[in-house]
Parts: structure tokens; C-alpha cells; sequence
């Protein structure tokens, strides 16, 4: 083993490096989201698992307007997520200004996604009359999946839109460092990757045809 | 302080990528819309809208969350074991919902 290797070898070891190159903060958000995706996992699995073990499963969504309000849900938060990046990127470049707009959009995609949530729960609720025990198709776990699902996600987007309004103000306001954004990105894309499933095993798979 | 002090050392995806990466996922949505309206049998349309999710979760993951630029013993850290937990729940849960599907059709 080289001089050098040895070095940096024992600087691992000794405590104080940091061995995946990354910023205690960074990683701490990685943990967190691999805790939190096992969450969904269990809750998707336990999802699917109802799913296919019911032959007479609901499938209230109409095209118009569940899954086209689902879909646009979909491009908002895909959206959200590339300006995102864009807020990540500049925030590299030194551009704090164009990270404060760019996080701004972040928001104004997330906000959207959480009204047309809502209009589709009230939608459900209203029209379907689908509550978290009962609906008409006899089949009450339906209602209780579903809006658990649904509801932990809405939940999460909340808590990111809030998140990213702290640090977009503490940015423009000159505080705050490139791996703070950099972390609040990452809690963002996963809060997009979720819905990457939820969207078709939840809404897709229950489409009225 | 200005603002050039602020610039740290970053590997990573350019704006082009980022937005390439985007199109995908949206084609990809798009994709699976259509296959909703498919009349397929529930476990190949379940596959299906599984494995496109699948690699809209690994194009996030890679570029938008930026781990195909870390240190790759960042990814072998987290991932495998969280793989493997999904895999286990599938395997233990899944045949059993089959199982009860086939009880309640007979």
C-alpha cells in the first residue's frame, strides 16, 4: 500500500474524515429518506396486497377528473423537481438571487399539487362518497388505504413547502450555504419519487375504463 | 462576502441533462396513462406500471438526487438493504394475496 493510500486510510479510521465525501447534513438527510421510503414501502406493499386479494376492488377514478387532475398532479411535481435542480445548480454558481426565484417555482408546483389533491379527495368524498370506513362497493378498505396513502404523501409535500419557504427566505436574506439547498433538494425529489408509485398503483390501477 | 467566495468544488449533471431526464419522466407518465386504458390482466398491468415506476425512481435517484455522482460506497451503504427489505415483503406477502384472490373466486 502506498504512502499516501496508508494516510488517507487512517484518516478514515481515526475519526474526523468523511468517508462518503459528503457533509454530515447531506448524509443525515440520506438516512432519513431510506427510513422514510421503507415507511411507503410497507405502506405500498400492504396496499397492493389488499389490492390483488379483492376481486370486486373499486375503480372510482373517471377520467375526467380524477385522472387528469392525477396526472397534472404528476407533471407538477416533475416540474417541481427540475426547478429544484435548477435552485441546486445555481446556488452552486454563487447566484442566490436566481436560487431564491427558482426555489419560489419549487413551492408554487407544490402548492399546486396540494390543491388539486385536495379537489380530488373532496371529489371522492363528495361525489363517490368514499370515507376512511365505508363507500358504497362494500369494500372499506379502499377508503382506509387510500387516503392513508395519500394523506402521508400530502403530508410530506406540506412539510417540504414549508421547508423550502425557510430556506428560500434565509437564502435571499444571505444565509445559508450550497449544501443546505443541496439537502432540501433531496427531501424534495424523494417526496416526487414517492408519487412515482403512488400515481399508478393507486390511480392507474383503480381507472374506471 | 461575495458572491464567487460562495463557489464550491461540484461534479454533477448539466442543465441539458436535468432537462433530458425531465422529458423521460414525463414520456414515461405519459406511457403509463396510456397503459391504464389498456385492457391488460391486473398482475401483467401491475408489472408494467411497476418496472416503468421503477426506472422513474432510478432516473431521480441518479440524476435529480445525484447519487450517480457520489462516491459509489455511498449507494452500496444505502441501497442494497433497502432493496432487499422491499424484495423480502414482496415475497412473503404477495403469493399469500394470490392465494387468497384464488380462495375467493372458488
Amino acid at each position: 500500500m502506498s504512502e499516501a493510500k496508508a494516510a488517507t486510510m487512517d484518516s478514515v479510521w481515526q475519526g474526523g474524515g468523511s468517508p462518503y465525501a459528503i457533509g454530515s447534513k447531506k448524509f443525515g438527510m440520506w438516512l432519513f429518506i431510506i427510513s422514510d421510503a421503507l415507511t411507503f414501502s410497507a405502506l405500498l406493499v400492504a396496499y397492493t396486497y389488499v389490492r390483488l386479494a379483492t376481486p370486486e376492488w373499486p375503480k372510482p377514478f373517471h377520467f375526467s377528473p380524477s385522472i387528469i387532475f392525477s396526472s397534472v398532479m404528476t407533471f407538477c411535481l416533475l416540474s417541481s423537481s427540475l426547478t429544484m435542480v435548477m435552485a441546486v445548480h445555481s446556488m452552486n454558481h454563487g447566484n442566490r438571487k436566481a436560487t431564491v426565484g427558482w426555489i419560489l417555482a419549487t413551492i408554487a408546483g407544490g402548492l399546486a399539487f396540494v390543491v388539486l389533491h385536495v379537489t380530488e379527495w373532496l371529489n371522492l368524498i363528495n361525489n363517490e362518497h368514499v370515507t376512511t370506513s365505508g363507500n358504497e362497493w362494500g369494500v372499506p378498505l379502499f377508503g382506509g388505504t387510500f387516503f392513508a396513502l395519500t394523506g402521508l404523501h400530502m403530508t410530506h409535500v406540506i412539510i417540504g413547502v414549508i421547508y423550502l419557504g425557510i430556506i428560500a427566505f434565509a437564502v435571499g436574506r444571505g444565509k445559508f450555504k450550497y449544501e443546505d439547498v443541496e439537502v432540501s433538494g433531496l427531501y424534495w425529489h424523494f417526496v416526487d419519487l414517492v408519487w412515482m408509485f403512488i400515481f399508478p398503483l393507486v390511480y392507474l390501477m383503480s381507472a374506471k375504463i | 462576502m461575495s458572491n464567487h467566495s460562495e463557489v464550491v468544488e461540484h461534479v454533477g449533471g448539466t442543465t441539458v441533462t436535468f432537462s433530458y431526464v425531465w422529458i423521460a419522466l414525463l414520456v414515461m407518465t405519459g406511457i403509463e396513462v396510456f397503459l391504464a386504458y389498456e385492457q391488460l390482466p391486473t398482475l401483467i398491468m401491475l408489472t408494467a406500471l411497476l418496472g416503468l415506476s421503477v426506472i422513474k425512481a432510478a432516473l431521480i435517484i441518479a440524476y435529480f438526487m445525484h447519487l450517480k455522482f457520489e462516491k459509489f460506497s455511498l449507494f452500496l451503504t444505502l441501497f442494497p438493504m433497502l432493496v432487499l427489505c422491499i424484495i423480502l415483503m414482496m415475497l412473503i406477502f404477495m403469493p399469500d394475496s394470490v392465494r387468497s384472490l384464488q380462495m375467493r373466486i372458488q
